[in-house]
């Protein structure tokens, strides 16, 4: 049987590689390192229509991310979609930003984009933003075309 | 330690009294129940019917602590040693000492070496089992066996496949070591010779059951054939030579004519 | 007909006695949890355990998961470039490895290589009698033997499969940056970006956890429960493979619909 102090030090080893497997993993393929313990301030905002937004999809001003979407209900008062975002505490936003559901690239996925107002007053955790813009969902963009088209064909024919 | 007991159908009606400090054989045939017996004194396995008592103690009844507690008082010597094979020798013999006990190492060191020199085999301490030739390791079992000087040592065939030297080495530290612990010592086997020359008492079993007891002297002078047979080793008796078959003059002819 | 009857309680005999023999396991494993308290108190042993199912598979683990990650480059490459994707290689390689490949080829690894050796040796230690004697000298087998196996198993995989996944990362980068040319920093940063710790590594750390328990169960178990013949032997560490194999597979499917059902 192997001796101890040899044994040890190989399971030791063995340990220490699989632990530094694990760090590498997570921090240099995965997305730890940008985001390990930021602060962050709770934002609401109300969306006719979220389409495919899910949460934890990033919420970006500029194409920066800076935050993340936390929670999505169903507002039964006014029958909206309320969705509720965390923003890192570094970035302060005035109270008239408005935001938007946008798409990554063509058919990415869905993001929150945040377009900056002019209103010296900062955002503070709790507040709602008032402006919003909601998804683009397909099959309203295509009927909208095709509405068109046949408006412009009668348009033509008359 | 008294018992008597029933059980499966390996056994039947099995009625033993061994007293303590003897050495006790039991002998029979393959397959008649011998290693049974050792397992049901070992608590390995329940009676159906009646109990196993050892030292005053009903094995069957103990819970699984004092089931525990009774077996570091005995010791039990496998048929081929059975000696753990990732440690060495030494380590097999200290095995008990250190899971049961808070020896420090350096006493258990003494008491290590002390029991290998017992059976003859302090040189070899530091060897790995797989080194050792069949009687050695069969020595080194024993040595682990009485680690913590037992009571009761039962021996599983302990002269299978040895050489005669070593059958005569391990039959005369059977008897040393259990006069000189005061312990009793029940033997399986089917070693006549060996077995006659060193217990006190024999039982002999077949098809489960005890069919004659005795000391050796009174085997040897027995006139039933069965006990003669097996004693002096004759090839026909109660015990016939061939396996039953057909008439052998109808079987060959019938092969012929097929 | 009776040639169907035969068929058909034959059938049912089997599945039977593979219930009854989930059961006796169920019950194993139980037994062995219980009896665990040993290896935390003399946790050498487990150590003892951890280099020989762990240390000693390293080397086929990390050679496989370079060769995996290289394999995924090239093929990766070759399907992305034609839809103008080459830049999502890292992206590719490392999702396949952390979600899918490392848990489960290092799951398969393992049980090939650690599991039949576990089930070869318990099975020959209850064959030469050796667990019988441990048992008369009042030591429980399970504590001592069997239970040790079983943490040293479900401690090694997790690493064994991080390993491998980062060990095929390392090869995907050899094969389609320095190899075939894909830019390294779009390799790594768009792979930063797709790669979520909670969502994908730490779903491969649960699989491989998992994966492990049934592994090491399954092999411990066989060990124990061999005949003691030496085709009893042979037979139970072919039948540790098989069914590990097969388990990890049907577990990761599980697993799979579970954890990334509509991500």
């Amino acid at each position: 049987m192997m001796n101890r102090k040899a044994l040890d030090l190989w399971v030791g080893v063995f340990v220490a590689i699989g632990l530094g497997a694990l760090l590498f993993l997570a921090l240099k393929v995965g997305n730890l390192a940008s985001f390990s313990a930021a602060e962050t301030y709770l934002v609401k905002a109300n969306f006719d229509n979220i389409g495919g937004l899910k949460k934890r999809a990033p919420v970006k001003s500029a194409g920066v991310v800076v935050g993340r979407v936390e929670d999505i209900v169903f507002d039964t008062e006014n029958y909206e979609a309320m969705v509720a975002f965390s923003i890192e505490k570094r970035y302060e936003f005035p109270k008239d930003t408005s935001a938007k559901i946008l798409t990554a690239g063509l058919l990415g996925e869905q993001y929150i984009g945040l377009a900056a107002g002019g209103d010296t007053a900062k955002l503070k955790g709790g507040d709602k933003l008032k402006i919003t813009q909601s998804a683009v969902v397909l099959e309203n963009l295509i009927s909208q075309f095709l509405f068109n088209k046949a408006a412009d064909g009668g348009k033509e024919t008359k | 330690m008294n018992f008597a007991y029933d059980s499966r159908q390996i056994l039947k009606g099995v009625n033993l009294n061994i007293r303590r400090g003897q050495v006790v054989a039991i002998m029979g045939l393959s397959g008649c129940g011998k290693t049974t017996l050792l397992r049901l004194i070992g608590g390995a396995l329940r009676p159906t019917q009646g109990e196993v008592r050892v030292g005053g103690k009903s094995v069957a009844k103990l819970d699984h602590d004092e089931l525990f507690a009774l077996r570091r008082k005995m010791g039990m010597l496998f048929q081929f040693g059975a000696l753990f094979t990732d440690m060495s020798c030494y380590d097999n013999v200290a095995f008990q000492m250190r899971e049961h006990t808070d020896l420090p190492e350096e006493l258990i060191a003494d008491m290590v070496l002390m029991k290998l020199q017992a059976v003859g085999l302090r040189g070899a301490h530091h060897l790995m089992p797989s080194e050792l030739s069949g009687g050695m390791a069969r020595r080194v079992a024993l040595a682990r066996t009485t680690a913590l000087d037992p009571m009761l040592i039962m021996y599983d065939e302990p002269f299978a496949g040895l050489d005669p030297v070593s059958m005569g080495v391990i039959g005369q530290l059977i008897r040393r070591l259990n006069d000189s612990l005061g312990a009793t010592s029940i033997i399986v086997t089917h070693d006549v010779a060996e077995a006659l020359q060193l217990v006190d008492y024999v039982y002999f079993m077949s098809d489960g059951q005890i069919v004659t007891q005795g000391t050796p002297d009174e085997l040897r002078a027995s006139d039933k054939p069965f006990v003669h047979q097996f004693v002096y080793g004759e090839t026909d008796g109660p015990m016939p030579f061939h396996y039953p078959a057909d008439d052998y003059g109808s079987d060959l002819n019938a092969r012929e004519a097929a | 007909m009776s040639g169907l009857n035969g068929v058909l309680e034959r059938l049912g005999g089997r599945a039977t006695s593979s219930i009854h023999r989930l059961g006796f396991a169920s019950r194993f494993l139980l037994l062995t949890l219980r009896n665990s308290g040993m290896c935390f108190r003399r946790f050498s042993l487990v150590i003892r355990e951890i280099y020989f199912a762990g240390v000693l598979s390293l080397i086929i683990i990390l050679v496989s998961g370079l060769f995996v990650g290289m394999v995924l480059g090239l093929q990766g490459y070759d399907t992305l470039v034609r839809y103008g994707s080459s830049s999502a290689l890292g992206v590719l390689v490392a999702l396949s490895l952390v979600r899918e490949l490392g848990p489960v080829v290092a799951g398969l690894l393992f049980a090939s290589r650690a599991g039949s050796a576990i089930t070869a040796e318990i099975g020959l230690m209850k064959a030469t009698e050796q667990l019988a004697a441990m048992e008369m000298m009042a030591v429980d087998p399970i504590a001592r033997v069997i239970a040790p196996r079983f943490w040293a198993g479900v401690i090694s995989m997790p690493l064994l499969a991080a390993m491998f996944s980062g060990m095929g990362v390392f090869g995907g980068y050899l094969v389609g940056v320095q190899l075939i040319g894909v830019d390294a920093g779009s390799f790594w940063s768009q792979m930063q970006d797709s790669v979520d710790f909670s969502e994908d590594i730490l779903n491969g750390v649960i699989k491989s956890v998992v994966f492990g328990i049934a592994v090491t169960w399954i092999a411990v178990f066989e060990g124990y429960d061999a005949p003691p013949t030496a085709e009893g032997v042979s037979g139970a560490t072919t039948r540790t493979v098989v069914t590990s194999s097969l388990s990890i597979l049907a577990l990761d499917f599980m697993l799979t619909a579970f954890m990334f059902r509509g991500a």
